[in-house]
């Protein structure tokens, strides 16, 4: 299944495996470093999810027919598949959503209407994505709950002590990022998940930007809800998950109404189905879950601490390469950091900057990446960000550079 | 060696102007003034008029945006000074057609702001060079006074 660490990283077999690397943009080969917006897809995927309508392909937990039960298999053996790749216990504590952001409304809107009232306190961190911002806000809105915002340091690192003085018996909930989607910081959150469950408070996870890059174990982690994104780890988008632990899943109402998460429905009331299904109203999208299992094979296949250690060498390249143009300055510079830059070049603003390298092929993203307040935090209107995936290249980091030499030469 | 459509786009008169940006600043006794923002790249950017007589006697904007966007208020000022409204609103029309690759209508001058007719290639830029010319259009329209940006 995995390959050693001793063997060299396989990068040629992989380049190939992904059709869009060998895409001409502006007539020069593309050089895709916006991998924290959403990663490409290899063929095994593709084919997978075009293989589901080719010939698996009908409703699920529905129909007594053949298709429906082939459906039904491949669709809960990609469940499977997502259980052992972030280690839950049990598939009941693994949903299907739209994506991390549906999982976090998902939490905050049927966890909160149940156990939030006024007074009651939500622990966020200013590098929080504006997914794990806002639905927040709109339950604290309803339930009178108050927001507190863990500050970041210059370097990019959490405030670790302002977070243990928020956390009180008044703390109900802390929602925070894996991995900053500006940053790259890898947050502390073993040891912060310990911290809030001490003071009683529960724990939801962004691994939107960790679940890629890093091994994610939620038992040895001990969240409470953990969510990602299908097409942030090489699938499909328009699907990711929510891990829950059972008991608290178990509790909560349920979050929209509609066929496959009911019992029994009749106009004196209904009841709801069991885990998982309670929280999947309406027909899933089955070929994007399906596929998202298969991307999880390629990732497995690989192996993650093989992909992690290539990824280290590339971030380490790519920051040496950066910090070597005079303007450039590097926005976070946390000592334990996933493969994503986000830099500054002077007055030159990031979206010029973005312009030009689109132009030599390089893609890279630019502006506020949905974190407005980590913006402010560093007093940038915006920054220009690349982040790496398993398929980069070191070459790819000298073009990248160059591209940026040419920057320079075009503002002076 | 820059490609092509760079050229076109990052012409020594843009960069001058992004560098330099003339007419750069708040205006104390503006009667007239907005503020837009791009939410998609947190660029935003406020004009203030003086208007007596139906005639824009001073224009001043604070941007906080890329080259082009604050080239381009600052052109922008440059030419409307000294414009009636109706003029000024007639070459607002103008410059969005070139931006778009439109045509602009036949005897009216753009001096400066020919230059970004580049940007009509950069179809994920057009937003920048127009986000000063949509506030100046709302400051016309509504006459409100925005507070100084911080």
């Amino acid at each position: 299944m995995t390959s050693k660490n001793t063997d060299p990283f396989p990068i040629k077999q992989i380049r190939s495996d992904f059709p869009i690397l060998s895409e001409k943009i502006y007539g020069k080969p593309l050089v895709y470093l916006d991998n924290g917006a959403s990663t490409q897809k290899p063929i095994q995927v593709i084919k997978a999810i075009s293989g589901v309508y080719e010939n698996k392909y009908a409703n699920v937990h529905r129909g007594v027919h053949y298709l429906s039960q082939v459906a039904t298999d491949e669709m809960e053996a990609a469940r499977e598949k997502v259980r052992g790749f972030i280690n839950a216990r049990s598939e009941r504590e693994v949903i299907f959503v739209r994506g991390a952001t549906e999982g976090i409304n998902l939490v905050a809107s049927s966890w909160g209407k149940a156990n939030l009232t006024a007074g009651d306190e939500i622990i966020l961190s200013q590098m929080e994505h504006h997914s794990n911002i806002v639905p927040w806000q709109l339950i604290a809105n309803a339930t009178g709950a108050i927001i507190k915002v863990i500050p970041i340091d210059d370097s990019g690192e959490l405030e670790m002590d302002v977070f243990r003085s928020l956390l009180s018996e008044k703390t109900k909930m802390v929602a925070i990022t894996h991995v900053s989607n500006a940053l790259g910081t890898i947050v502390p959150l073993k040891q912060m998940i310990k911290e809030s469950h001490d003071t009683g408070a529960l724990v939801l996870v962004d691994g939107c930007q960790a679940a890629p890059h890093l091994q994610v174990d939620v038992q040895k982690l001990d969240a409470d809800f953990y969510v990602f994104s299908g097409h942030k780890i090489y699938g499909p988008s328009g699907i990711g998950i929510l891990y829950g632990k059972e008991t608290l899943l178990e509790a909560m109402p349920p979050y929209q109404g509609g066929g496959d998460m009911i019992d029994t429905v009749s106009f004196s009331g209904s009841t709801w189905a069991d885990l998982p299904f309670k929280f999947e109203a309406g027909t899933p999208n089955i070929a994007d879950a399906i596929g998202m299992g298969n991307a999880i094979d390629y990732i497995s296949t690989l192996g993650l601490p093989a992909i992690i250690e290539y990824e280290n060498a590339l971030l380490s390249y790519a920051t040496e390469k950066l910090q070597a143009i005079n303007s450039l300055k590097i926005v976070g510079n946390a000592t334990e950091k996933a493969a994503i830059i986000s830099f500054v070049m002077g007055d030159i603003h990031p979206h010029d900057i973005g312009t030009i390298l689109d132009r030599q092929g390089v893609a890279v993203r630019t502006g506020h990446h949905c974190a407005q307040p980590v913006m402010e935090r560093y007093d940038v209107p915006a920054t220009a960000r690349a982040s790496f995936a398993l398929y980069n290249t070191f070459e790819e980091i000298d073009s990248l550079a160059v591209s940026l030499a040419k920057v320079q030469e075009i503002f002076g | 060696m820059m490609a092509g459509e760079l050229n076109d786009l990052y012409q020594d008169i843009i960069l001058d102007h992004s560098k330099n940006p003339r007419n750069s600043g708040y205006l104390e006794g503006a009667t007239h003034s907005a503020r837009e923002n791009n939410p998609l790249c947190g660029d935003r950017v406020s004009v203030y008029l003086t208007v007596q007589n139906a005639e824009i006697t001073d224009l001043t904007f604070e941007a906080r945006g890329c080259a082009i966007s604050v080239a381009s208020a600052s052109m922008m000022g440059q030419m409307m000074k000294g414009k009636s409204v109706a003029e000024a609103q007639n070459l607002f029309k103008q410059f969005i057609a070139l931006i778009n690759g439109s045509d602009v209508a036949e005897g009216v001058e753009l001096k400066d702001l020919q230059s970004l007719s580049g940007v009509k290639q950069f179809p994920t830029r057009v937003k920048c060079a127009t986000l000063s010319w949509h506030a100046l259009q709302h400051a016309l329209e509504s006459g409100g006074i925005e507070s100084k940006t911080s």
